[in-house]
């Protein structure tokens, strides 16, 4: 798509735009709507969309396979880790109570804080990796066929 | 009384876009107006005061999704194949399924039952409490993160397992593509 000179630079100046809002919506989910699902598929949109125009090459220099790949377990293991840290604080699983005994509710924020990370890692990597999935394969379909 | 007007405005778009999708005989069409749908469902959820709802759907219905069904229709060939094996084995394993589900929802309230529980005291619940013991604004991510914290988790592991399942089935015969291509 080297032709396309407006959609490039366009997109070039948005993919900051949509993953600084994408890290807002992430880190800023306790006072506004969103959290860390909506927050992973506005970021996998980010790459998405850079995909779409530069190129899956491109894109991949970015975020190798290998990286989403990881990214999916990761985050499920950010959330079910927190969880069992608040065990060995001598709490029940995921009380977030345990990280500050003295004042429960910075506990909770701090857990929230730490669960929507791990919701919007894993969220983020899956819709890379399926997309990836998708457009990795050489498509069947000829350009007039559409 | 806006609120109705608008709410009728956007249920008869709804109604409109699908019946044009039923209408379309392009994929391509299809797909874009499917798009069209989600936006119109998200403004309907942020009339209905459900922004976290309306966020995601306009986020996955009409961003991700679209682009997903794009690349779908690009693998695809115009005609669909001739079919050689019976369908009588899927269709049984999905009636199986639908069934099992439709057995499952019988035991949920009814649509806005007033002596739901979750209308009769949890949401009042939730409200009085999350001021005093989470302490953040959106009662929503609260509610999700921390009075819900193990069913989010579990909804990251389902998220988790989509992943997988379609990097099974598509991005694991890349893989293997590419691994024969180099044998030979």
């Amino acid at each position: 798509m080297q032709h396309h000179l407006i959609l490039r630079v366009v997109v070039k100046i948005l993919v900051a735009a949509i993953i600084l809002f994408a890290l807002y919506v992430q880190f800023h989910g306790d006072f506004s709507p969103g959290g860390g699902f909506q927050a992973g598929v506005i970021m996998a949109a980010a790459f998405i969309l850079y995909g779409i125009v530069f190129g899956m090459a491109k894109v991949k220099q970015v975020v190798p396979e290998w990286v989403v790949h990881r990214m999916m377990g990761l985050g499920v293991l950010i959330y079910a880790g927190c969880g069992v840290a608040s065990m060995f604080l001598g709490y029940e699983f995921l009380n977030y109570n345990a990280f500050t005994p003295h004042h429960p509710s910075h506990g909770q924020h701090y857990g929230l804080l730490i669960v929507e990370f791990g919701v919007g890692v894993t969220v983020t990597g899956v819709m890379i990796s399926i997309f990836y999935a998708f457009a990795s394969r050489p498509p069947t379909l000829k350009d007039s066929d559409w | 009384m806006t609120e109705t007007i608008l709410t009728l405005i956007l249920f008869a778009m709804l109604v409109a876009v699908a019946f044009a999708i039923i209408q379309m005989r392009q994929l391509f069409a299809v797909v874009l107006l499917s798009s069209v749908f989600s936006l119109l469902t998200a403004l309907l959820f942020v009339i209905m005061d459900a922004v976290d709802v309306a966020f995601t759907e306009a986020a996955v219905g009409a961003g991700i999704s679209t682009v997903l069904m794009l690349g779908t229709i690009a693998l695809t060939r115009k005609r669909s194949a001739e079919r050689t094996r019976s369908d009588i084995l899927p269709f049984f394993v999905v009636a199986v399924t639908g069934a099992a589900l439709v057995y499952g929802t019988l035991d949920m309230p009814n649509f806005g039952d007033a002596n739901a529980p979750a209308n009769a005291y949890l949401r009042q619940d939730y409200l009085d409490r999350s001021v005093t013991e989470i302490d953040v604004p959106n009662v929503v991510t609260a509610i999700l993160a921390s009075y819900r914290g193990f069913d989010t988790l579990g909804e990251t592991a389902v998220v988790f397992t989509a992943g997988i399942g379609v990097l099974l089935l598509l991005g694991g015969l890349a893989y293997r593509r590419a691994e024969d291509d180099e044998e030979s």
